[in-house]
């Protein structure tokens, strides 16, 4: 089974571990968790260490890579399809580029598992079902799994099959709460949004598997190196295959990377618990489609329209989703469309040619967008205790009258306990709204630092990480491509802008809702690994400085796609867009800032804006959009394909009246009425009646009479003898 | 035509003409008179036949016995009062029809399917032949010994029988 | 010189007569001598081939004549038998039309 290409010294064989250290963590979770009665945190343990065990395995395969300069080392598995002219294989590739997303899918990952063991916590007791803790970590460790499989795929198809459990992982992630709305009421919220995510994720599949096809059909594999080596061969005879084949990959990562068309399913999983927003649609799962493109660069430069195409698709994206992030009023909303944004950014980076700069900005991305995600969930979490509070105090204080609270004290805290949400008035209580938050600065002090690193990352300021990797693609698009820079430094302005609202909103003014006056910080097990990804967020530009001798993360990706352009420092495009940046922040603060919001007042760009900011807060209707066009008139049709034809044609119809009705008529009347009764039965009872009419006459013979008796001897007599005489 | 054939027409007229008289008759006394002459006619045929012993004899059991055993049941009976619906209409003519028939198929069978037609003379007896009743009576006792004892148990349960069949029941008796 | 078939003829057409009365009269003793004129037609019929045997082979020939000796013995016996039967069912019905004699009714 071992299959090593070339290989000097390493930790190659180390490879599967990648995938079956995540997959014993959850095989352990699974099986023992409820016979051995396993606590939450040691179900959490488990699962973060099975994923730092990844960690560990990816640091190590980096590591052998690097040693090895760079040789692509696969590492076959098992035997999976050989049929004919097609072989798969489960090989692992290990190159730069793979181990690049190894380390980081692992190490955020690791990072958000011990995250996730006290907002999980929390989360269960707040949504009054502590029972489902485990299943949370059994699906975090799945995801892990499928994520492996996909980077470390060495064949197109082994990466599908990871494509696609991280898109089932999706799919249970996000319909966690699955019976409920974000707000804990009962609802389908939930679970149509994890059905959203998972049908409008298959369009995109639907996208990569004809690129699959084609691929298989005109390059005659599905392997990287022999697909890559045929590419160019066909690209002289037929281009317009290498195209097709591009363009439906396209198709396949707008769907898995939330672009344009296929972003839709995006913001509604924020539905799911943050951790999973974190993870899956900010720092890992959402890359995928990024990775795809890298790895697939041989094949993109063969093409260069398909190249812009796929450039304009992520710039596009990434300045419309910014302008919809600027309306929003959920905290994780506007991350997710923050998200959304930044993948605009990578992908018109490497749809532009700039795979190191695509790349670098995936990596900080990942450091920054987890941060902002886990901070983000603090900052409920922090809500809600604050709600907890604030029901506590007014049930101690409704206590003193007589009524409905006369009991002892014990006994109401218990009872405002289960009934905390309704005793304020019956309303219901979104600790997600920045709305009802405010001034959050005071009471929940580290998750605010924590926050502001991770704005300031995003925005682009220096010299936090995502200005460098901002930077980088700012200065390929200014370089090759001038109406993608400006559409991106739009982009890159109003990014600052809805942080910096987001900033002045959540965490400056007063408090807008008792929730927030009451809030309160979040345990270490929550804001430790907050500090580990701020520290990343804040020194991760180190990854790929534009300064000779810094092109760290270039050099190492030079080994997988061959020489890349180190682009070094231009001034004059990394000071427009500090300018950028720093003037959007200052606006909002003019906004925001300056006049913080009191509660119930409106936004104060809705009256400015006017139609333009009624657009934004509603997403543009895309969503209204879509289904009008397409759902609408799918479910009329399936209705009208259920209930007209096949329950009034098929069944009514054609089963029940034609059928039915012949065989019905066949039976009752032809074979029943003419055939038994006026045939067999007649014939039967004239048989019957025959005989009683023969036996009625032949009776008579026997009538007493001796005299007629010795008359029929007689006339024997006669017979015999004439018949005697006659012979 | 001889002497013989004109008494043999003569007499076979009689005895038809009795015979129909006796069925015919409504008297039963007449009918057992008019079966007693049939008896006596045929006597006098078997002395025609040769046959002495036999034709004695007829007239000795058939018509001196049986007759008078028939006379005496019919006074006993009061046969006269017969006088009821007739059952069976269709009977009579049926039957008349059968009879003439078979007068018609033993005719033919007699004269025109027979092989050979054999005459018959009457004997030359005289009046003192014991020899032919001697030669008879051993014919008898030799050939025919075991039909004549069985005869003889065959009257002896006759009469058992017609005594048993005839017997009274009296009250308090078995 | 009478052929025998006229014998024969005789004692053919005495049958049928007596086979007639059977069925006609329904006087059970007219019923019984009408049997008993059946009987005598067949000893007729015996005496008149015995005598034609006789006179074919030239020697006596008794056989004719014992028969109808044994066939009168018989006569008697059932005659005897018969009469008491008759008796007996006029005892019990007081009337002895043969007609009302169908209990074998079926």
């Amino acid at each position: 089974m071992y299959l090593s290409e070339t290989i000097s010294s390493g930790f190659f064989f180390l490879a599967p571990w990648l995938v079956f250290a995540p997959l014993t963590g959850l095989l352990i979770n699974l099986i023992f968790s409820k016979p051995f009665k396993f606590s939450e945190n040691m179900v959490g343990t488990v699962a973060s260490l099975a994923s730092g065990a990844a960690f560990v395995v990816s640091v190590l395969l980096a590591y052998s890579v690097s040693i090895n300069h760079g040789e692509v080392v696969r590492w076959r598995l098992a035997e999976w399809i050989h049929i004919g002219t097609l072989n798969l294989d489960w090989t692992f590739r290990m190159d730069s580029l793979s181990t690049t997303m190894m380390l980081v899918v692992s190490g955020v990952g690791t990072l958000i598992h011990i995250y996730a063991i006290g907002y999980m916590h929390e989360d269960v007791r707040f949504k009054h079902d502590e029972g489902r803790f485990n299943r949370f970590f059994i699906f975090l460790n799945l995801f892990i799994a499928a994520m492996m499989i996909l980077v470390s795929g060495d064949s197109y198809m082994m990466l599908f099959v990871g494509w696609e459990g991280v898109g089932l992982c999706s799919f249970l992630l996000i319909g966690f709460w699955y019976e409920m709305d974000t707000l804990g009421r009962p609802s389908w919220a939930n679970s149509n949004a994890a059905k959203k995510a998972f049908i409008v994720n298959r369009v995109g599949d639907f996208g990569f598997l004809i690129a699959g096809f084609l691929m298989f059909w005109h390059l005659g594999s599905f392997q990287f190196d022999e697909v890559f080596k045929a590419a160019p061969a066909v690209a002289e005879s037929a281009p317009w295959v290498i195209v097709a084949i591009t363009l439906f990959m396209l198709i396949g990562v707008a769907g898995k990377s939330a672009q344009i068309p296929l972003y839709i399913w995006l913001p509604d999983a924020m539905a799911g618990p943050t951790p999973v927003s974190a993870l899956i649609h900010a720092a890992t799962m959402v890359t995928a489609g990024v990775y795809l493109v890298t790895r697939s660069a041989s094949i993109y430069t063969l093409v260069p329209q398909a190249q812009y195409i796929v450039a304009m698709v992520g710039a596009v994206t990434a300045l419309f989703a910014a302008t919809i992030a600027v309306g929003q009023y959920d905290i994780k909303k506007v991350l997710a469309y923050s998200t959304i944004s930044q993948l605009g950014f990578m992908v018109a980076a490497v749809g532009m040619g700039a795979y190191t700069a695509g790349m670098f900005h995936l990596i900080t991305h990942a450091f920054f967008k987890a941060l902002l995600f886990l901070s983000a969930g603090s900052v409920i979490l922090g809500m809600e205790r604050g709600h907890h509070h604030a029901a506590h105090a007014h049930a101690a204080r409704d206590e003193k009258p007589k009524g409905k609270h006369a009991l002892s004290k014990v006994e109401g805290k218990k009872e405002v306990k289960n009934h905390g949400h309704e005793e304020h008035g019956d309303e219901v209580f979104d600790p997600g709204d920045m709305r009802n938050m405010g001034g959050l600065r005071k009471t929940m002090p580290v998750t605010f630092w924590l926050y502001m690193i991770g704005t300031l990352a995003l925005a682009g300021i220096a010299p936090f990480a995502g200005f460098w990797s901002k930077d980088e693609i700012l200065l390929d698009a200014n370089l090759h491509f001038t109406s993608i820079y400006w559409i991106l430094s739009a982009a890159a302005f109003l990014t600052a802008f809805y942080m910096g609202r987001q900033i002045w909103m959540v965490f400056f003014g007063r408090p807008r809702h008792e929730a927030a006056a009451h809030a309160e910080e979040s345990p270490k097990v929550m804001t430790v690994p907050l500090m580990v990804l701020a520290a990343l967020s804040v020194l991760g530009g180190a990854l790929n400085l534009p300064f000779e001798g810094f092109h760290n993360l270039g050099h190492w990706l030079g080994y997988t796609l061959g020489e890349v352009e180190s682009l070094p420092l231009d001034l004059k495009v990394a000071g427009i867009s500090t300018v950028l940046a720093l003037a959007a922040i200052f606006i909002s603060w003019l906004i925001y800032g300056r006049n913080p919001l009191k509660a119930g007042q409106p936004d104060p760009l809705k009256k400015p804006l006017g139609f333009i900011f009624t657009g934004m807060e509603n997403k543009w209707f895309v969503d209204e959009a879509y289904f009008a066009v397409i759902i609408n008139p799918f479910k009329k049709t399936s209705q009208f394909l259920a209930d007209v034809i096949d329950w009034r044609f098929w069944h009514d119809f054609v089963h029940d009246t034609v059928i039915l009705g012949t065989y019905n008529w066949l039976s009752e009347v032809a074979l029943n009425q003419y055939a038994d009764q006026k045939g067999i039965d007649a014939f039967a009872n004239w048989l019957g009646a025959a005989t009683q009419s023969v036996s009625a006459a032949l009776r008579k013979v026997q009538n007493g009479f001796v005299r007629s008796y010795a008359l029929s001897v007689m006339l024997g007599v006669v017979l015999i003898l004439g018949y005697l005489i006659f012979k | 035509m001889t002497i013989d054939l004109i008494l043999f027409l003569i007499l076979s007229l009689v005895a038809i003409a009795a015979a129909l008289g006796m069925i015919s008759s409504r008297n039963a006394v007449y009918s057992a008179l008019f079966l007693v002459l049939n008896f006596v006619t045929v006597a006098v045929f078997y002395l025609m036949l040769g046959a002495p012993f036999i034709a004695m004899s007829q007239i000795t059991v058939y018509a001196g016995a049986i007759m008078v055993l028939f006379l005496f049941v019919i006074m006993l009976l009061g046969a006269e009062n017969i006088a009821s619906v007739n059952a069976l209409p269709w009977q009579r003519p049926l039957a008349i029809t059968l009879a003439v028939i078979l007068i018609v198929e033993s005719t033919y069978l007699v004269f025109v399917r027979s092989a050979s037609s054999a005459i018959i003379t009457a004997p030359e007896a005289a009046l003192n032949d014991m020899e032919s009743l001697q030669n008879m009576a051993l014919a008898l006792f030799e050939k025919f010994l075991l039909p004549f004892e069985v005869t003889s148990v065959l009257l002896l349960v006759a009469m058992v029988g017609a005594i048993v069949i005839a017997k009274q029941e009296k009250a308090g008796q078995k | 010189m009478i052929p025998v078939d006229y014998y024969i003829i005789l004692s053919a057409v005495l049958f049928t007569i007596g086979a007639l009365g059977v069925l006609i009269r329904r006087n059970p003793l007219i019923i019984f001598m009408s049997i008993e004129l059946m009987l005598n037609a067949g000893n007729l019929a015996f005496v008149a081939f015995g005598r034609s045997y006789e006179i074919a082979g030239g020697e006596p020939f008794y056989t004719g004549q014992i028969f109808v000796f044994f066939v009168i013995a018989v006569a008697a016996a059932e005659v005897a038998v018969g009469l008491a039967l008759i008796v007996e069912i006029f005892k019990t019905k007081k009337n002895i039309n043969i007609d009302e004699m169908n209990s074998l009714k079926g």
